[in-house]
């Protein structure tokens, strides 16, 4: 059976001032799959992610060319809003970021809050399902209006994670979303994510290889802006075709 | 041994330094309050605060006009400053690079440094000759402009330190920025940004110089903007320099119950950025005095 494919990158450069971080990308993602993007540090993973949901050209002199196609749309098309982009194109940062201020609740509904037309007993509906999602409900059901910012690391990750699962986004983009937590904290997100891959689309940057050998069907392999190699998990880890990417994996570079 | 011993002889110098240094900070405040409640405090009764004044030369009455004109007059100056202010504060902190962001908070940190008779003449020049009247309105601009420049300052640096990747993270939702902005990160910091535009009021509520070449002051009650209004620091300053010794009794009277006030709102910016958790708002700032005061008096 065929899956279809969500997302088109073609072509794809990023700068950032005066570095070129990420070359000419061309790759296309399967729905309901999860990606991961390994490389070693300053490979230009983190940009190249960030390009998916067009929040790179936030910062300062930075700008992107090529197209990146969301179901046949190119996001990078001039008539197109990046707000309605990053509606649908989910992101999950390294560190947790609940907003300071805010309940469990709020923090869970805010994206849907701030787009307005969503009924209160619809978005108590929605904060439930997303918590659910999340793993977080159980824990969480009886302090919804405690402060985000007082749960645990991981409890807040995936908050987070409920938080971008309230808009209901078909891709997920996760930066790194396990480096700052500990072995149990990152166990709980992996079988999220793992849960997750029934519904979402997932691209999720990381560090750590024998995570993306874990949750990931396709792996992408960067190396100082270049995509190396990129196939299934389970070729590019025991059967690498490039030099480069067995060196690193083996632990020989990077 | 004996370098030993030396260190300590040092360490015992420094610390005794910096204690003296304190005491030295803490003795003037400590003598001006015990000077003002000395001469103060038995003038300070409940037709002191309740009363207008009495023609010169009987005995009693009260400045009930001023105490109300400082109310008035600093809302009318909050109501001013406040929203220009956190726009400005925003505007610095969000969108604080290149020429106008740069000449606005230099000229925020010079406008703290001018002296606060200066501010009275330009309101003077700027406004009062136009009306061809003292006014109340006129008093707010001045102090208006006093409290302004803090205001934008303390809502920049405070915005600023809310860390990028939390921007970042809202306008990943697909929130628009101006969103992102107000709701999450001034919404997120609201007990804080109060914090810093009380301490502005209170520093505005003890001017003088600006009030005297604006609002004024009279000797009746007025809630008139067009009007002149009476002050307690501008009624103080009357009252002092005048020979009646009724009205130089009550300058010091007065004083005292503008200290009690500049205290109280700097009690209440306390009480504020004490934290409200969320969800509660001022209604937890209340549940927990209450509970402060039950659980100390049963």
């Amino acid at each position: 059976m065929d899956k279809q494919i969500i997302l088109k990158v073609k072509n794809l450069d990023a700068h950032f001032g005066t570095l070129h971080a990420v070359k000419n990308i061309n790759l296309e993602y399967q729905e309901k799959s999860v990606t991961a993007i390994i490389g070693p540090s300053g490979c230009g993973k983190s940009t190249y992610i960030r390009c998916l949901n067009r929040i790179h050209e936030e910062l300062p002199n930075s700008f992107v060319t090529g197209q990146v196609e969301l179901k046949g749309q190119d996001i990078y098309a001039p008539e197109v809003d990046p707000v309605e982009i990053r509606r649908n194109i989910g992101m999950v940062f390294q560190k947790p970021t609940p907003f300071p201020g805010m309940s469990i609740y709020e923090n869970t509904i805010i994206g849907l809050k701030l787009q307005g037309g969503h009924s209160k007993s619809e978005l108590m509906d929605i904060a439930e399902a997303s918590l659910k999602k999340a793993f977080l409900w159980e824990e969480v059901k009886d302090k919804l209006k405690k402060e985000g910012t007082s749960l645990s690391g991981g409890q807040q990750q995936r908050l987070c994670i409920a938080r971008a699962l309230a808009v209901n986004p078909p891709l997920l983009l996760m930066d790194e979303p396990t480096s700052a937590l500990d072995p149990i904290a990152t166990a709980k997100i992996e079988e999220l994510i793992d849960e997750l891959r029934k519904e979402y689309t997932v691209i999720i940057v990381t560090h750590n290889m024998q995570q993306a050998s874990r949750i990931a069907d396709y792996t992408s392999f960067f190396v100082s802006g270049d995509l190396i190699e990129h196939g299934k998990s389970e070729l590019i880890f025991t059967n690498p075709t490039n030099k480069k990417t067995e060196d690193y994996i083996t632990g020989r570079f990077g | 041994m004996n370098r030993l011993y030396f260190r300590k002889i040092k360490n015992f110098i420094f610390l005794g330094l910096i204690s003296l240094s304190s005491l030295f900070i803490i003795i003037p405040l400590s003598i001006l309050l015990v000077f003002l409640i000395s001469k103060g405090l038995h003038g300070l009764t409940w037709s002191f605060i309740t009363e207008l004044p009495k023609p010169a030369g009987e005995m009693g009455g009260g400045i009930v006009h001023a105490l109300l004109g400082t109310i008035w007059i600093l809302s009318l100056a909050s109501f001013i400053s406040i929203p220009i202010g956190i726009l400005g504060g925003v505007f610095l902190s969000e969108y604080g690079e290149g020429f106008l962001a740069n000449t606005l908070r230099y000229s925020a940190d010079l406008m703290t440094g001018v002296p606060s008779i200066v501010i009275g003449i330009f309101t003077y020049a700027l406004i009062v000759i136009p009306m061809k009247s003292f006014s109340a309105l006129a008093g707010a601009i001045a102090l208006s402009l006093i409290m302004l420049p803090t205001i934008i300052r303390s809502t920049e640096e405070i915005l600023k330190l809310t860390p990028k990747h939390i921007r970042k993270a809202a306008l990943a939702l697909g929130v628009p920025r101006w969103k992102v902005i107000f709701f999450i990160i001034v919404k997120g910091n609201i007990s804080t940004l109060f914090t810093g535009i009380i301490l502005a009021i209170s520093r505005a509520t003890g001017e003088t110089a600006p009030l005297l070449f604006t609002a004024f002051g009279n000797m009746y009650l007025s809630s008139s903007w067009k009007e002149p209004m009476a002050t307690l620091p501008v009624q103080i300053y009357n009252y002092a320099i005048s020979p009646l010794e009724n009205w130089q009794n009550q300058a010091w009277s007065g004083a005292l119950l503008l200290i009690i006030l500049i205290l109280i709102l700097n009690i209440c910016a306390r009480l504020i950025s004490g934290r409200f958790d969320v969800g509660h708002g001022p209604k937890f700032i209340f549940m927990k005095l209450r509970k402060k005061w039950t659980s100390k008096s049963f």
